[in-house]
């Protein structure tokens, strides 16, 4: 498919102080084939969503929230509400308006 | 592709629990949240009926919930317990201050009186003042020592019976894993236990010890908790951080490795050969102390003194400075003392130093701020400025008019620094009854809390929560 994916991404627990202090961003992903020519696979995973956030809206310090392929280990992700670990983690498929969210744990409580 | 809730309910799973890899909906999940809290709170005997208990409360995600959870089940299973929030207020602009406000909309959601107590009150220093004396490297042994005191004296102001932290399970596990890593046995032993205290102190509890950070987040967020999350714009201790990002990795590969830390900590045995320090009484505050002057005192003293190194690292360093210092001044304490009387006639309020030149319009906080310096200067012995020796005099007259009123006795010291070991507790005693114009807390100058002296390269709530420190973005 080539039309757009429009997926809604948050962040709260203080990972919004990495992007901007924006909590709520509405984004359009391309083509995955268009935005990644050599990927084996047709559809928007969460690693390649993850990928893109850091490409496209992670200015400075990528590592406090991401660390190898995936999110730093005490960044929760839920998708649509709910734990991203019901759902196969970074192997997640996004659907259309699937609403991506990223909690921080490791900030002070 | 959704999975069914664990416990049968019908519902979606909505998050799969770290603890038990159960896949629960969001009511089965509150469910069982809260009901091992509460299972924690009654095996542990963490409450008694009617107590008054105080949450320490930092607008952080673990304090808002712990109050939420609290209030909660007192209601629930009818505690009886009358809940308040304590914070403090380290002076941390652009922190603090905001955080704060976090908390004074925890009082209002939970409908809890909210008691806030300021460093710069109890001290004379805000955390911005000692960082710029000091800088952003040890500033966090600073506050954490003296949050713990802290605490204590707001909880004494409260007259509680207990101070409830939020320590979560993945806080206790870091400190297992720090105390492991540092050798250190002493605190090895006590960070597991989930209600501390030693005779005398009011004892802390942590009803969220084996509550995963996770759970706590994830709680949260679904009842619409409102929570701080700002990193404390001071620099944070890189050890405990690895430390931290260790037990994060390993979580993620193996969640119960939280709970197996916490179990290995609290049944590891300490060999009888190991020698561990004896809890006594800090001879200028007497709060407990391992040492004889505790911790809190020996970094007042380092920062009044414009010695700010003073209490950093280990306590063998703080003594040897000490000493040095006062063999410099020992040849002039003689004479120093002769000196108190006369200039006590020519002065009756001098403000002097950092800590007293803002506030001395106010009488009481000029006072406390006065019987401050005064505490640490005689304590080394030393009189570094003489003018502060006037301070003392006016402090005794007056500690001594307040110890009769609360029928306190003077206390002994048999050592060659009699009269300014005494002056000490007075000044402390009067320093705290300044402070809170309550007359029950004047029960706490003589109060103690193991943990001044315990950690002290950790931070306390510069970082968010109390007693203990996040890695930060």
């Amino acid at each position: 498919t080539m039309e757009p994916l429009k997926v809604h991404i948050q962040f709260g627990g203080g990972a919004e102080l990495l992007f901007d202090k924006i909590k709520r961003r509405e984004v359009e992903l391309p083509a995955l084939k268009k935005y990644y020519p050599d990927c084996k696979h047709e559809k928007w995973l969460i690693k390649d969503l993850l990928v893109w956030i850091k490409d496209n809206l992670l200015k400075e310090r990528p590592e406090l929230f991401l660390q190898g392929d995936s999110v730093r280990p005490g960044i929760l992700v839920l998708i649509n509400d709910a734990d991203w670990e019901l759902y196969g983690e970074l192997d997640y498929e996004l659907q259309q308006n699937d609403t991506i969210m990223f909690i921080s744990t490791l900030h002070g409580g | 592709m959704p999975v069914p809730c664990r416990a049968g309910c019908g519902k979606n799973a909505m998050l799969k629990r770290p603890k038990t890899g159960d896949a629960l909906c969001k009511e089965c999940f509150f469910w069982a949240f809260e009901t091992e809290i509460h299972f924690t709170i009654t095996k542990g005997k963490l409450f008694k009926k009617g107590d008054s208990v105080a949450v320490a409360a930092s607008g952080g995600k673990d304090s808002t919930v712990l109050a939420h959870v609290l209030k909660t089940l007192n209601e629930r299973y009818n505690y009886g317990l009358n809940l308040m929030l304590l914070s403090i207020d380290e002076g941390i602009t652009g922190y603090r201050d905001d955080s704060l406000e976090t908390v004074k909309q925890n009082r209002d959601d939970y409908e809890m009186s909210l008691k806030i107590l300021s460093y710069k009150e109890l001290y004379g220093w805000t955390m911005d003042e000692i960082v710029a004396q000091i800088g952003r490297k040890n500033n966090c042994t600073f506050c954490g020592v003296f949050r713990r005191q802290a605490l204590d004296r707001g909880a004494a102001m409260l007259n509680v019976k207990c101070i409830a932290t939020g320590h979560n399970a993945d806080d206790i596990a870091e400190t297992v894993l720090m105390n492991v890593l540092r050798g250190d046995i002493a605190r090895l032993k006590r960070c597991t236990a989930i209600s501390t205290g030693s005779e005398g102190t009011i004892p802390r509890v942590k009803p969220l010890k084996y509550t995963y950070e996770k759970e706590i987040v994830m709680y949260a967020h679904y009842k619409r908790l409102v929570y701080f999350s700002t990193e404390c714009v001071f620099a944070p201790n890189a050890y405990r951080g690895h430390a931290r990002a260790l037990l994060k990795d390993m979580e993620k590969i193996r969640p119960t490795c939280i709970m197996d830390i916490i179990y290995s900590g609290e049944t590891m045995e300490v060999k009888e050969a190991v020698s561990l320090p004896s809890q006594r009484v800090c001879i200028r505050c007497n709060f407990v102390s391992s040492q004889e002057v505790c911790k809190a005192c020996v970094l007042l003293e380092g920062l009044n003194k414009g010695l700010p190194k003073l209490g950093i690292g280990k306590s063998s360093k703080a003594k040897r400075m000490l000493e040095e210092y006062n063999a410099k001044q020992n040849k002039s304490l003689e004479e120093a003392i002769n000196n108190i009387n006369e200039e006590y006639e020519k002065n009756n309020c001098i403000s002097k130093g950092k800590v007293c030149r803002s506030s001395c319009k106010s009488k009481q906080t000029a006072q406390i701020n006065k019987t401050h310096k005064t505490t640490s200067e005689t304590c080394c012995n030393g009189q570094s400025d003489e003018k502060l020796n006037t301070d003392n005099d006016i402090t005794n007259s007056k500690v001594k008019v307040l110890l009769k009123e609360y029928g306190l006795s003077e206390a002994t010291q048999d050592d060659s620094s009699n009269l300014i070991s005494e002056k000490i507790d007075h000044s402390n005693t009067e320093k705290v009854a300044n402070a809170t114009n309550d007359d029950d807390f004047e029960v706490d100058s003589h109060n103690t809390d193991e943990q001044i002296v315990d950690e002290d390269d950790t931070c306390g709530g510069a970082c968010g929560k109390i007693d203990s420190l996040h890695i930060s973005f």
